[in-house]
């Protein structure tokens, strides 16, 4: 009797709380694209990502951002559905990975890293298969087909096998091949990995155009192409979530940790002391090059530039000056910078 | 539907890769000589057999049919996983137990086109002798659902094979294996002294051989129909849970 009534009221609990879920669900469902929870994934005993929470608003571009084997692509290919998490929860519009996996997969676009394509098919020819396989059929496939090709710029291809292909038309396929149900969330796993510098420009114009009308998940380690591309970074080390921000705060963080280099000719010595007694100048390396130059390497304080006083003071003492600018931000020193400040 | 555009594919996949031309070229060059064969045996003299049987029931057929079963189920799913397409196939909105079935299907399409061309061979037989026991259908449908019937069974061992390896060689050696083991394992008891006789029978009713001796003489039993059938459905049930655990055992 007892029991019953506990199991009664336990039951009915439950379905209260269900009820508040879904009502928070509904009204979250229209903001929030992706809500990842302690994501955790072991392979064979070894974690590929520990504990990871972020979560993507509709519209955003986001980049994911880390070196090989940080866990990007492990990420990615959970919320694609591909493969299941040790532990944590997933969303995409609302919808668990692990028990709505088809109505996530109905609403993402994923771009795998490696772009497998069948090479027996043609260029058209698959791509009208991939649509009716995400439910796009009848005249709406034509439509859609006709859509991506002319936005992926595959027209001159469409009749090609996609063996014959070279990268950088295949990995248009892929990214056509991810848009063609015109679905809310895009997850492109590096996609511009292995194309010319032409190419990338080509597919970064590309993201930038698709990011007005889709939210947009995409990886790389590299540092511009997130600057160029994405509204937010998400930094990820060692399978966490190291910093997440808008790209120009995220490489200002590091550029006043940064410096200033430059090339000139002098008595190694004499521009050593020259240097440092600079203001703001914190320290400067000086290193004589093969041709007789000097390399100098400054670490500034955040709110100074010297740069014009050492063109200043080069041109003072007549030594020869040939290059001066701002050491270039590489991801390795984002991550030593930020690396560095989670440790402190 | 979706299983429909996956089936479409499956059997596509088949006839655009060059594999499928090789195999169909030497398999009907194997079907041929097997016809001549028996035609040639048929016309030393009078027979017990018709021309059903005596295709039927040759060491060509058989093992024409054995070879041929692994060599269309390899690639089934290992070639997806070596390319790596399962991932793009996986992550799109589709059924698990689509996948399977419209694979098996597209083979099972391609096994039956395979023999297609035997029953031209019999109707051009039955119109030039214009032999009465040339043209009966009881042996007809008796060997050919038999040959439907054992296909199934077969294409689903190699299935299995092909679902538990990314590898196309090893995926046909397993699928060889398991077949040959089991087309034999009627024949073994001929080699084995001191077997009783309850035990030799009842591998006889394991025995392909023993199956399509009887369907080809026209001779309906129930017992294959349902020994087949459901030796099927266990190998794709079993072949659809190895396809389900690779997501989960990475």
């Amino acid at each position: 009797m007892n029991f019953a009534r506990r199991f009664l009221a336990i039951q009915g609990e439950s379905r209260h709380k269900l009820r508040f879920l879904e009502r928070v669900n509904k009204r979250t469902r229209n903001l929030l694209m992706i809500k990842v929870a302690g994501l955790t994934k072991t392979y064979a005993g070894v974690s590929a990502i520990q504990g990871l929470d972020f979560t993507v608003t509709k519209g955003e571009i986001v980049g994911f951002l880390g070196p090989n084997g940080a866990g990007k692509s492990t990420t990615m290919r959970i919320l694609s559905c591909f493969m299941p998490a040790t532990s944590g929860t997933a969303s995409v519009a609302g919808f668990d990975v692990a028990t709505q996996s088809r109505e996530v997969r109905s609403r993402v676009g994923y771009m795998p890293e490696n772009v497998a394509l069948y090479p027996e098919m043609r260029v058209q020819e698959y791509l009208e298969y991939r649509a009716a396989l995400k439910g796009v059929r009848g005249r709406r496939n034509r439509q859609r087909v006709n859509a991506v090709k002319e936005l992926c710029s595959l027209r001159d291809v469409e009749t090609k096998l996609i063996g014959a292909l070279s990268k950088g038309y295949r990995q248009r396929v892929g990214i056509a091949d991810a848009l063609v149900n015109d679905p809310d969330l895009l997850i492109l796993d590096e996609p511009t990995i292995g194309l010319d510098p032409n190419q990338i420009r080509q597919v970064r114009q590309l993201i930038r155009d698709l990011g007005k009308r889709h939210t947009i998940l995409l990886s790389t380690h590299i540092l511009s192409e997130v600057e160029m591309i994405c509204s937010r970074v998400l930094i990820i080390n060692r399978g966490r979530i190291a910093a997440s921000d808008t790209a120009e705060n995220l490489v200002g963080r590091v550029r006043t940790a940064g410096g200033v280099t430059a090339e000139i000719r002098a008595e190694a010595d004499e521009l050593q002391g020259a240097l440092v007694a600079l203001t703001g100048v914190r320290r400067a390396d000086v290193v004589p090059m093969d041709d007789g130059w000097m390399e100098c390497t400054l670490r500034t304080d955040a709110e100074h530039d010297p740069r014009e006083e050492v063109a200043r003071l080069a041109a003072a003492r007549g030594w020869p000056l040939r290059a001066l600018g701002r050491e270039q931000v590489s991801l390795e020193r984002v991550f030593a910078a930020i690396t560095q400040a989670e440790e402190m | 539907m979706n299983f429909f555009t996956l089936l479409r594919r499956e059997i596509r996949a088949y006839f655009l890769s060059p594999v499928a031309w090789v195999v169909l070229f030497f398999f009907l060059l194997m079907t041929g000589f097997n016809f001549y064969a028996g035609v040639a045996a048929l016309n030393r003299g009078p027979s017990e057999v018709t021309v059903v049987e005596a295709f039927f029931n040759t060491i060509f057929f058989w093992f024409g049919f054995i070879l041929v079963i692994p060599l269309i189920t390899m690639r089934l799913f290992s070639e997806e996983y070596k390319m790596g397409t399962i991932e793009s196939l996986m992550t799109a909105p589709v059924r698990d137990s689509h996948v399977v079935f419209a694979k098996y299907g597209g083979a099972l399409f391609f096994f039956i086109v395979l023999w297609l061309p035997s029953l031209l061979y019999f109707m051009v037989f039955s119109r030039v002798t214009k032999l009465a026991a040339a043209g009966a259908s009881g042996p007809f449908l008796g060997a050919y659902s038999m040959l439907l019937l054992i296909g199934m069974f077969y294409l689903s061992i190699g299935c299995l094979a092909s679902a538990l390896t990314r590898n196309q060689i090893i995926a046909a050696i397993m699928s060889f294996s398991m077949i040959t083991l089991l087309f034999f394992m009627g024949l073994l008891t001929f080699f084995i002294l001191n077997i009783t006789a309850t035990l030799r029978e009842m591998t006889s009713y394991f025995s392909a051989l023993e199956h399509m001796g009887e369907a080809s003489r026209g001779i309906f039993d129930s017992r294959p129909l349902v020994f087949y059938l459901s030796l099927t459905a266990i190998f794709l049930f079993l072949t659809f849970h190895v396809f389900q655990s690779r997501r989960w055992r990475n």
